[in-house]
């Protein structure tokens, strides 16, 4: 940033030191009071013990409210972190092909074509997801015709399965892996590429040397945008899935929104956060170490 | 139903592209068309919806294609509740979107101007509420509604997206304002213009792009969020509420027709956005500048 000029009054220096501060004030403000202080409030409530009608008092039994969240609902805290895991893998598996080339050899059309990525996306979230459960439908448009066909059997559904909330979840979220791997791989250097090659190095050789850990930062990136909205979600597993494929964001609502039980509904949030801080940090070691060692 | 079953034919060829990738000229056709069927796929619900909206169907539901009619976008407001809740929604959308941009943008202009104490804290502080799971700021909102008794409704819900939105406004503004050309600055200061007259004169018009990207995004962020607001809605209804409620029930061809329009509105945007870098690549260096 720009030094003060050295010719300025020392009063005028001092109130442009303010500045930022005061610019800074007021979205601060919001988000203090609006972000990080509700976040106490719902720890508060993890220590509280009573319902809603009769009012709340603190327990020192709390840790077993964590405890029996936990117990209650493991399956389904399992199943969110790994239909985290499957989703993240297979929007990096659709998408990086796709964003390579366009990377790499969309020439001036490069925008267009992350347009077109995108433009499917400025439909509302609800209705696309809606949109899906219609297209899924177990006599809709496309089961309905493959059976008519006589391509399956009758009794043949995707809807209440786990592939409808999987395959939902991995279309929703698929931007959040695809843009950060863009960013990565445009900003390589064809240089890198062409060294590579003078150095005899096959095509397969440069990718996996030179391309593949270049990318790495989008990838991580893309990741961790990705897991971390879907492990929360409940939308698609609400209109995509069944009582099989429940997952922690949906008990949260249950607990809170039905049950109006709040330290169960909140010691889940917690739950959901420690779980994501856990699979973050490994899946940071992980690809640590491979840069390292590959 | 003709086009949707086309997109469908393209997905369902999506799944079995990759066993072609072993042929030997690969790297001319093979990539191009795998995104070209990827994109493809994008598009199946987005048309589905779409053509959907255009069945002239019998009945409650709106399942199997039975004609071609205009008269979903004719009654678009049949049903009351609905239109309350797109209204809802726009004003919602329209305020938060306000307050959000202002605030968001001092910050963007603070972190990009100024080097100050607290600089990397502040950014990682704007940063952790874009990492948070939707349905934590949810519950975290509600706790804190409900711990300090505040009645939830309008108020609570546009509380809430102006908080889930001041971030994602902060991180655009600043993409757009640290590329731009300080010397500008310094031009018009050297040339007599108080800091209050070279920020309204130079820095604000060469932002307002940045501003107006950052709006739109703030815009979509609130007509679309159904995970926040239900923990904070009360009683108060908006677009996304109504749809997922409706949708126990089957969704009206109505809803269909928002979709689409604001699909449609996507497209404007998206073409007018190309035809206008298209020409900033076709004109002179910086015609905006000396001319805006």
């Amino acid at each position: 940033m720009r030094e003060a000029k050295p010719s300025r009054p020392p009063v005028r220096r001092a109130r442009r030191a303010l500045i930022p501060y005061l610019l800074t004030f007021p979205g601060v403000l919001w988000l203090a009071l609006f972000f990080a202080a509700p976040l106490v409030f719902t720890l508060l409530f993890t220590f509280y013990e009573g319902s809603l009608d009769f009012g709340y008092s603190f327990t020192s039994s709390w840790p077993s409210t964590y405890l029996e969240a936990f117990r209650q609902y493991d399956t389904q805290i399992v199943r969110s972190l790994i239909y985290g895991v499957i989703v993240t893998v297979a929007t990096l598996v659709i998408s990086y092909p796709m964003m390579y080339w366009i990377a790499m050899r969309g020439g001036r059309r490069k925008n267009l074509y992350l347009l077109l990525i995108l433009l499917p996306f400025f439909t509302p979230f609800l209705i696309r997801t809606l949109s899906w459960q219609f297209v899924l439908a177990d006599e809709g448009i496309l089961l309905g015709t493959l059976k008519n066909v006589g391509i399956l059997s009758d009794d043949f559904r995707l809807l209440a399965t786990p592939v409808a909330v999987l395959s939902g979840m991995t279309y929703n979220f698929l931007p959040f892996m695809a843009l950060p791997l863009y960013v990565a791989l445009e900003k390589l250097d064809l240089a890198l590429l062409d060294a590579a090659a003078d150095l005899y190095s096959s095509k397969t050789q440069a990718f996996l040397k030179v391309t593949l850990p270049l990318s790495l930062p989008g990838v991580f990136a893309g990741s961790l945008l990705t897991f971390i909205p879907t492990v929360g979600d409940f939308i698609d597993s609400q209109l995509l899935g069944g009582t099989n494929t429940t997952m922690i964001g949906n008990v949260v609502v249950r607990e809170l929104l039905v049950n109006g039980d709040y330290p169960t509904g909140t010691a889940l949030s917690f739950i959901l956060i420690a779980g994501i801080l856990i699979g973050v940090f490994f899946y940071a070691r992980a690809l640590g170490t491979e840069e390292l060692t590959g | 139903m003709a086009v949707a079953e086309r997109s469908t034919a393209a997905a369902s060829e999506a799944q079995g592209a990759p066993a072609r990738g072993a042929q030997p000229r690969r790297k001319g056709w093979f990539l191009p068309t795998y995104t070209a069927l990827v994109i493809a796929y994008l598009f199946i619900p987005v048309l589905t919806m779409v053509a959907f909206g255009f069945n002239d169907f019998t009945g409650k539901f709106n399942f199997a294609w039975e004609g071609f009619t205009l008269k979903h976008y004719g009654n678009l407001f049949d049903f009351p509740e609905l239109t309350l809740a797109l209204r809802n929604s726009m004003i919602i959308a329209a305020l938060s979107t306000f307050t959000a941009t202002v605030l968001g943008t001092l910050i963007a202009l603070a972190l990009t101007r100024f080097s100050f104490r607290g600089r990397s804290g502040l950014n990682l502080f704007l940063f952790i509420p874009m990492a948070t799971p939707e349905i934590v700021l949810g519950v975290s909102l509600l706790s804190m509604f409900v711990s300090v008794n505040l009645e939830r409704g309008f108020g609570t819900v546009l509380i809430a997206h102006i908080m889930f939105s001041i971030s994602y406004v902060v991180v655009t503004v600043k993409a757009r304002t640290s590329g731009f050309d300080r010397n500008l600055e310094d031009a018009a200061q050297d040339l007599g213009a108080s800091p209050w007259t070279t920020f309204w004169t130079v820095t604000f018009p060469l932002i307002w792009p940045g501003i107006v990207a950052a709006g739109l995004l703030a815009f979509v962020l609130s007509l679309d969020d159904y995970v926040v607001t239900v923990f904070n809605a009360g009683a108060t209804i908006t677009l996304p509420l109504w749809i997922f409620g409706a949708s126990r029930f089957g969704v009206p061809a109505q809803v269909n027709v928002i979709g689409t329009i604001i699909f449609m509105l996507g497209v404007v945007y998206v073409v007018v956005s190309l035809l206008r870098e298209k020409r900033r690549a076709a004109g002179p260096p910086t015609p905006g500048v000396l001319g805006g």
